[in-house]
């Protein structure tokens, strides 16, 4: 199963900046194991962010995201008490939804 | 042909000008690359991927597990049945119950053994790396950040306490293995480093603090999360010592006396490494 993100959301002057650590392998499919075989591409290929229930984000990953990643970006509007919906779905179908308050 | 001269002479004159500014910026590049090697620590400090280990860690705490089906929630980590806020600043410490002196994750052990029934021989023996050395790892990450911020409180003043700084301070000199190397080699001496890479100067408070206080640390370049004691054996393995054993007291008493000399300074657990 996949394990959660620590999201992060704070609202200043009508921008939420929205900070996201994700926990994902993301394999590239370049790799070799010690036994010489690859190891298979395994990454996250989709995120999208809600902020309540509206969509204001969303974006498509290839294999040159890094382990572990960290994504931050900012939207207009959003205020302390809103909800930041996560969601991230990778190349096995497998998928991650996380929430976090404005603060 | 005297203008030619006069031109020599002002190439030949350049050409030192240019050596001896190819001196100053050899130093200026090494000042330049220190600087950006911090400035890549702080930007990474604002998404430490330790913080998915400690969020890992914390529901291995809470989660019964073991033939008893028991939590770790009730460990003694030393400042009472858990109690684990301020713990990690305070270890290594003598535990009468076992009449040992213990770091973080043998005493994570000892609670897995006497709270959930584990014979934690495996845990032991496991490779770092391995899914059963990732829980100790991820534990000790979730443990760690409960003293952030915290001051070390290691004074080392039980006598046993005492014997095992002695211990890790004869350590910490020992020279051994096929390149008659020593901990000291590397963190014996201010200024020291590997490649760009500062090592810290174990036996003061400030190289010390600059160790201890950093681990557990996510290393970026491994992607990986390393305990203590992972440092520790890795340190071994750089020296070419033999594989030491997880969680003896060999490891505890080269925390012991990281620690006790960095009494006072300030924990920055969990830490992020490149």
């Amino acid at each position: 199963m996949a394990n959660p993100m620590r999201i992060r959301a704070a609202a200043k002057d009508g921008i939420t900046e929205v900070r996201i650590l994700m926990n994902h392998e993301m394999e590239t499919g370049q790799r070799r194991d010690s036994a010489g075989a690859i190891v298979p591409a395994w990454f996250i290929q989709e995120v999208t962010a809600r902020l309540n229930d509206k969509d204001v984000m969303s974006a498509q990953w290839g294999p040159s995201i890094a382990k572990n990643p960290y994504f931050a970006f900012k939207i207009k509007g959003g205020k302390a008490g809103d909800t930041v919906s996560v969601t991230w779905v990778d190349n096995r179908g497998e998928s991650r939804t996380d929430n976090a308050k404005v603060t | 042909m005297a203008a030619r001269t006069g031109a020599a002479v002002a190439a030949v004159v350049a050409a030192i000008a240019v050596a001896a500014l190819g001196v100053a910026g050899v130093a200026q590049e090494k000042d330049d690359a220190a600087k950006s090697i911090e400035a890549y620590r702080q930007a990474l400090k604002d998404g430490n991927p330790a913080e998915l280990f400690e969020m890992a860690g914390e529901e291995l705490w809470k989660k019964p597990a073991g033939p008893r089906n028991a939590s770790l929630e009730k460990c003694d980590l030393g400042l009472g049945p858990g109690v684990v806020e301020g713990a990690y600043a305070q270890l290594p410490r003598y535990f009468a119950d076992t009449d040992r002196v213990q770091d973080l994750e043998s005493r994570l052990l000892t609670c897995m053994e006497t709270l959930q029934g584990i014979d934690t021989r495996a845990h032991v023996e496991a490779r770092f790396g391995t899914p059963r050395k990732d829980e100790l790892v991820a534990l000790a990450t979730y443990v760690s950040g409960l003293s952030k911020d915290q001051p070390v409180k290691v004074a080392a003043s039980h006598p046993r306490e005492r014997a095992m700084f002695e211990l890790g301070r004869r350590m910490f000199y020992f020279q051994a293995g096929p390149h008659d190397f020593s901990c000291a080699t590397c963190h014996g001496e201010e200024g020291r480093r590997i490649r760009m890479q500062d090592l810290p100067y174990i036996p003061g408070k400030e190289g010390a603090a600059a160790g201890w206080t950093s681990w557990p640390a996510y290393r970026v370049s491994a992607g990986q999360m390393w305990s203590m004691q992972w440092r520790i054996n890795d340190c071994f393995r750089q020296q070419r010592f033999p594989e030491p054993v997880y969680a003896s007291d060999m490891t505890i008493a080269l925390s012991m006396f990281m620690a006790a000399t960095a009494n006072g300074s300030t924990m920055a657990t969990p830490g992020i490494k490149r």
